[in-house]
């Protein structure tokens, strides 16, 4: 199954490597990672989707804590959360095609960001199924340059769990207790 | 702020060595070269023993031999490019047996770093996945902070190796030094974590229940100290105990609740009870593959509680039912006060039976027909050596594993060996650190011909630092465990296994060491007697049956309780006292 981790690490050099080297040594595939800067500037948050069953999850998850520089690990799969994805889709659309396109972006809720004369490119933003909806039935009229940022995600409705990320190794009261495994 | 005690500005060099000694370090084992040149003119300022090496995987075997035999953090030192790339083998070592090493190592000006500059390597990137941390510093004021962080980090939780890479410009520059200031920080590190109260209800309720319970004794004793705790524990509750090849030490081998080693050459008893036991409780272990045989048949019928300090070795191979993740000696602490006292006299006695009818210790018992054979000589010299502080430190391969069934450790401590990289080359520079570590100890060195070769410009170490290291080379001519490999599974195709080896004798005595070359039985104790005396190191050149066999044998893949025997018709007892 499809986990979903929100990573909080060190904005360091060289922490993306040793997140992505991690998976590669354990032998986890990485579905997506992003990776981008927080409210704080000394972290950085990433989002990372890897394919692996329960005690898998648990491991993988033990084992990012094991790095020095992560500082908060959450698996968000089975919590409330938002998930975005967003991607740019450059459509062949000739004359007689383009108000269709028009049409299904519309109905896609996706916007159109350039108009060339035989392309139109539309960027849309939502869940991963949203945009292969979308991507499904521009098909047709012929796809030519497709790019997706990989999802990035946060929990409903809690309080920032980026305050459980304080330099100084704060409390973490706020972060259920059967969330946190730590780094030895 | 300047340097308290000058109130002089210090340069990243001279910082590097004053936060070393603060951490309490005593002896450095390293080769110069370019880019540590600047860490080298400052050591003349610091109080800090030197031990130049020959080579630098001798130096990160010698800080790993050195923090196994004391416990303290090793500290190795070398160069950049070609220096630091040497490490690697011993960094892996020590990150595979949780062994506390910090290494230092010179980088080129941080201004030529990504230039392919004369001798420069990605030190860092190479060595992310085999170091706990590692660091990169390119100025001298993080050189402070950086160093604390690497010892803290190294001896912290579950210990591991550090590297710290230090730019040659951050070497010579000088900043504001200040010790307070430069406390460790790292938010996201965590060694101290203890289990639940439900999680040691749980585990109690298991232990209570168990008929058929076995202790898995693990190097995690012997990291943790919690030697007393184990056996209180084990006595308190009944429950034998069985070693990892790294937990060999943490509980004494007289001990009559002690079954010996478990595993791929471990004691067949040993195995069968594992087999049948219905509880399996494992006290800082991880499962290795060499310990558990086919994981799909391993202890079927057993629970399994696992008591562990890194909560990622959890599940990882065997499932198990309740975790405990903590310090061991912390979680021994605290369960052992509601630990009942249950008679299994039973169990015990069925493991007795076990024994009596699968006892391996069958060479010991031949008669001396002239050949000398590996176990003699290990045997001979435990009799020998039993009642000093002894520390054996072996290689890899054949001999390792007649050390580990033959010499009956008592005390932690008292066998360094390379157990789960398996790192041939690792004896004789790690004795030279335990040498170092502890120079009140007896330091024997059990290496084959094969892992001897290796690293044998380390003798000249030795000799260089007038240590009494003794070398015994168990000499069979050929790589002795890959060969019994090609006996059973490759159809005796001896294929680049035999050595042609040179007189190890005369290499001793090229070296100024005192050597000698046994070849029969009758002579093993008067020159195991006679190299105990000499002051000063002995090479023994033990040239042993070539082509003996390690018994019994778990093949890789099967079952733990599926193990090949001595084919012969000698009767097999246990091993007489």
């Amino acid at each position: 199954m499809l986990n979903t981790y929100v990573v909080y690490v060190e904005n360091k050099p060289g922490v993306l490597t040793r997140v992505a080297s991690l998976f590669r040594r354990r032998a986890f595939n990485i579905d997506s990672l992003t990776v981008g800067r927080t409210e704080k500037p000394e972290v950085s948050r990433m989002t990372i989707t890897v394919e692996a069953d329960h005690d898998q999850s648990r491991r993988i998850e033990a084992n990012l804590y094991k790095l020095v520089n992560v500082l908060l690990v959450e698996n968000i799969t089975n919590e409330p959360s938002i998930v975005r994805d967003l991607a740019m889709i450059k459509v062949a659309a000739t004359h007689e095609a383009r108000s269709h396109v028009l049409e299904l972006a519309s109905v896609f809720r996706a916007r159109v960001v350039d108009v060339a004369p035989e392309s139109l490119t539309i960027e849309i933003t939502g869940a991963e199924d949203k945009i292969d909806g979308l991507l499904e039935v521009l098909r047709p009229y012929g796809v030519l340059e497709m790019v997706r940022t990989g999802i990035v995600a946060m929990r409903r409705g809690k309080a920032s769990t980026t305050a459980a990320t304080t330099t100084n190794g704060g409390d973490r009261d706020d972060v259920p207790e059967e969330d946190v495994s730590h780094s030895v | 702020m300047k340097d308290k005690t000058t109130g002089k500005s210090m340069t990243g060099a001279s910082i590097l060595w004053e936060c070393i000694e603060r951490e309490g370090v005593k002896h450095v084992f390293g080769y110069p070269g370019g880019a540590i040149l600047p860490a080298y003119d400052a050591l003349k300022g610091s109080k800090i023993h030197h031990i130049l090496v020959r080579h630098e995987q001798g130096a990160t075997h010698m800080a790993d031999g050195y923090a196994r035999a004391s416990g303290q953090v090793g500290v190795a030192v070398a160069t950049s490019g070609p220096g630091a790339t040497n490490m690697v083998t011993g960094i892996a070592t020590a990150m595979l047996d949780s062994s506390p090493i910090v290494c230092i190592t010179g980088q080129v000006g941080s201004k030529l770093i990504g230039s392919d500059a004369f001798q420069e390597t990605d030190i860092t990137g190479v060595t992310l996945p085999i170091t706990k941390h590692n660091y990169l510093v390119t100025h001298a004021s993080e050189v402070a902070r950086t160093i604390r962080e690497a010892f803290y980090v190294a001896r912290s939780g579950r210990p591991g190796p550090v590297l710290v890479d230090i730019t040659k410009d951050a070497q010579q520059t000088t900043c504001d030094f200040d010790w307070e200031a430069a406390k460790p920080q790292l938010p996201g590190y965590r060694p101290d974590l203890s289990p639940e109260t439900k999680e040691y209800e749980q585990a109690l309720d298991l232990i209570h229940n168990a008929k058929r319970p076995v202790i898995l004794a693990g190097h995690g004793i012997i990291i943790s100290g919690a030697m007393q705790e184990v056996r209180d524990f084990a006595e308190r509750a009944g429950i034998p105990v069985a070693l990892t090849l790294l937990g060999i030490g943490a509980f004494p081998a007289a001990h009559p609740l002690n079954l010996g080693m478990m595993g791929m050459h471990g004691e067949a008893w040993v195995n069968h009870t594992i087999q049948e036991a219905d509880l399996l409780l494992a006290f800082g272990m991880r499962f290795d593959d060499r310990v558990t045989g086919n994981l799909k048949t391993y202890a079927s019928n057993a629970k399994k509680i696992h008591i562990e300090i890194d909560p990622a070795e959890i599940n990882k191979n065997v499932k198990v039912d309740v975790p405990l993740v903590g310090d061991l000696r912390e979680v021994l602490h605290e369960l052992l006060p509601k630990v009942e006292s249950i008679d299994r006299s039973e169990w015990l006695d069925f493991i007795d039976k076990l024994k009596g009818d699968s006892a391996v210790r069958d060479i010991q018992n031949l008669p001396d027909s002239g050949h000398l054979y590996a176990a003699h000589v290990i045997n001979d010299l435990w009799r020998e050596t039993r009642d000093g502080d002894t520390v054996v430190v072996t290689d890899v391969g054949q001999h390792q594993m007649w050390e580990a069934q033959y010499y009956k450790h008592e005390k932690p401590r008292s066998l360094i060996t390379s157990g789960g990289l398996g790192t041939m080359g690792f004896a004789l520079p790690a004795a030279i650190g335990a040498k170092v570590a502890r120079p009140e100890a007896e330091v024997w060195v059990v290496v084959g011909d094969g892992g001897f070769q290796m690293t044998l410009c380390e003798l000249a170490t030795i000799v260089q630092e007038k240590l009494k290291v003794n070398i015994a080379i168990i000499n069979n001519g050929f790589l002795g465990m890959v060969r019994q490999w090609q006996e059973f599974f490759y159809d005796r195709n001896y294929a680049a296994t035999p050595l042609l080896n040179p007189d190890f004798a005369k290499l001793g005595e090229a070296y100024g060491i005192r050597s000698m070359t046994i070849t029969e039985r009758s002579q093993v104790v008067p020159s195991v007697r006679a190299a105990r005396e000499h002051d000063g190191p002995v090479l023994m050149n033990f040239r042993v049956e070539q082509e003996d066999t390690v018994y019994p044998m778990v093949a890789a893949g099967a079952s733990l309780n599926e193990m090949i025997r001595r084919p012969s018709k000698i009767v097999e007892t246990a091993a007489d006292e």
